[in-house]
């Protein structure tokens, strides 16, 4: 229940304060979002077979995120960095299907 | 006994792959950043064990918040704040505020040589415009040209009418003295001073072709029969063409004159009118001869 309500908070914030992010962090805030979203799914997946711990969602959820600007980072310092989104997206995509499909096993049967 | 810690070992091994095994039949990595358990048996048998009470845990956890909602209601709203701020940028309308700098530099490129080829493109066409332009100018020109042309020796030829300054010069000889050879005299001197239309009694318009006659008393002029007394319009500068009928020893002299006794009133006009015309017979011989430009 409270999770939810932070979400709504959080949205609600981000609509009245309107914050802006400075321009050289703005190409990774994407995938940054992608990777927030695995790991929440992997949270929720964690929860559901009782081993969530809060200390490991923060810290994989903030590695998660910083991984992913960081190597979308790198290929743009290389010059490989839409290849490499691209690459990093399609991973993300991936955990976040098998994460989604384990939470509706264990909330569904099925 | 070191045997049989060795069996009871491999007995744990197999049975930890066994669950392994079992639990894991979904196929989810094993790296997964929330598989915390450092030991995966300790943790399967328990998902695996059906329960019940899934829904139920779900709505007691709603109703006993504890430190880890707290926690993940933070995480939570940190993503929908960054959900939110991407959503917006993404429709600001600026689809290149999020894009990288090598593809902005590709998109540049391509604009570049895009507005390049148009600038030729624009630089071609306007040639063409104004070729074109200058093409039709030019004709019209030529057609202005050619229709003042038409126009002049319509005059000219006595096919139009026209009118302009000049002077109306009325003979009257009571004795019919005046015959073809005076009214010649008189429009010889009339061309001699510039008169560019000439026409007589309102009838007969003089052209290059048109002869006059008399048989004793009456004036014939192309066919036409003219009755005294004589009225000839003559267009032209009004002052050059009454001075030449005027001067010493000229028509006004010869027509006054003792042999002929008649006398000749000159009226100057801003607006002498003549309509009559002239009908140019159809050539029978000649016909237009295509040549090279027209001479102007």
């Amino acid at each position: 229940m409270i999770p939810l309500v932070g979400l709504v908070v959080g949205v609600v914030l981000g609509l009245v304060l309107q914050p802006t992010l400075p321009v050289g962090l703005q190409p990774y805030l994407p995938i940054a979002i992608v990777a927030a979203l695995d790991a929440l799914f992997g949270a929720f997946r964690a929860y559901l077979e009782g081993t969530f711990t809060d200390r490991v969602f923060v810290v994989s959820f903030i590695s998660n995120v910083l991984i992913a600007a960081l190597i979308v980072w790198v290929g743009d310092q290389i010059g490989v960095g839409s290849q490499l989104s691209t690459g990093v997206v399609v991973v993300l995509g991936i955990r976040i299907f098998t994460n989604v499909a384990a939470i509706r096993r264990v909330l569904f049967h099925a | 006994m070191a045997e049989r810690r060795a069996g009871s070992r491999r007995l744990a091994a197999l049975a930890r792959s066994r669950d392994r095994l079992t639990g894991d039949e979904n196929g989810t990595p094993p790296d997964d950043p929330e598989g915390t358990g450092p030991d995966p048996a300790g943790r399967r048998p328990g998902r695996d064990a059906p329960r019940p009470g899934v829904w139920g845990r779900i709505g007691q956890a709603a109703l006993h918040p504890g430190r880890s909602q707290v926690v993940a209601a933070v995480v939570l709203c940190l993503l929908g704040m960054a959900g939110v701020v991407q959503i917006r940028s993404n429709d600001s309308g600026d689809a290149y505020r999020n894009s990288r700098r090598e593809d902005l530099v590709q998109i540049l490129d391509g604009l570049g040589v895009e507005s390049r080829r148009l600038e030729a493109e624009v630089a071609e066409l306007q040639g063409t415009k104004a070729r074109l332009e200058s093409g039709a100018d030019s004709q019209r020109v030529a057609r202005e040209d050619a229709q003042q042309r038409v126009d002049e020796l319509a005059i000219l030829a006595g096919t139009a009418p026209a009118r302009g300054p000049g002077i109306r010069m009325r003979i009257s000889d009571p004795q019919d003295e005046v015959d073809a050879d005076v009214v010649l005299d008189a429009v010889e001197e009339m061309r001699d001073a510039g008169a560019e239309v000439i026409e007589i009694n309102g009838q007969a318009r003089v052209v290059a072709s048109t002869w006059f006659g008399d048989d004793g008393t009456t004036l014939v002029v192309d066919g036409i029969t003219v009755a005294r007394p004589l009225t000839i319009s003559v267009i032209g500068d009004p002052h050059s063409l009454e001075e030449a009928a005027r001067f010493r020893g000229g028509i006004v002299s010869e027509i006054t004159g003792p042999k002929i006794g008649g006398d000749v009133q000159i009226d100057q006009s801003d607006d002498v009118v003549v309509t009559s015309l002239h009908v140019p017979p159809a050539s029978q011989y000649a016909r237009p001869a295509t040549s090279g430009p027209t001479p102007r």
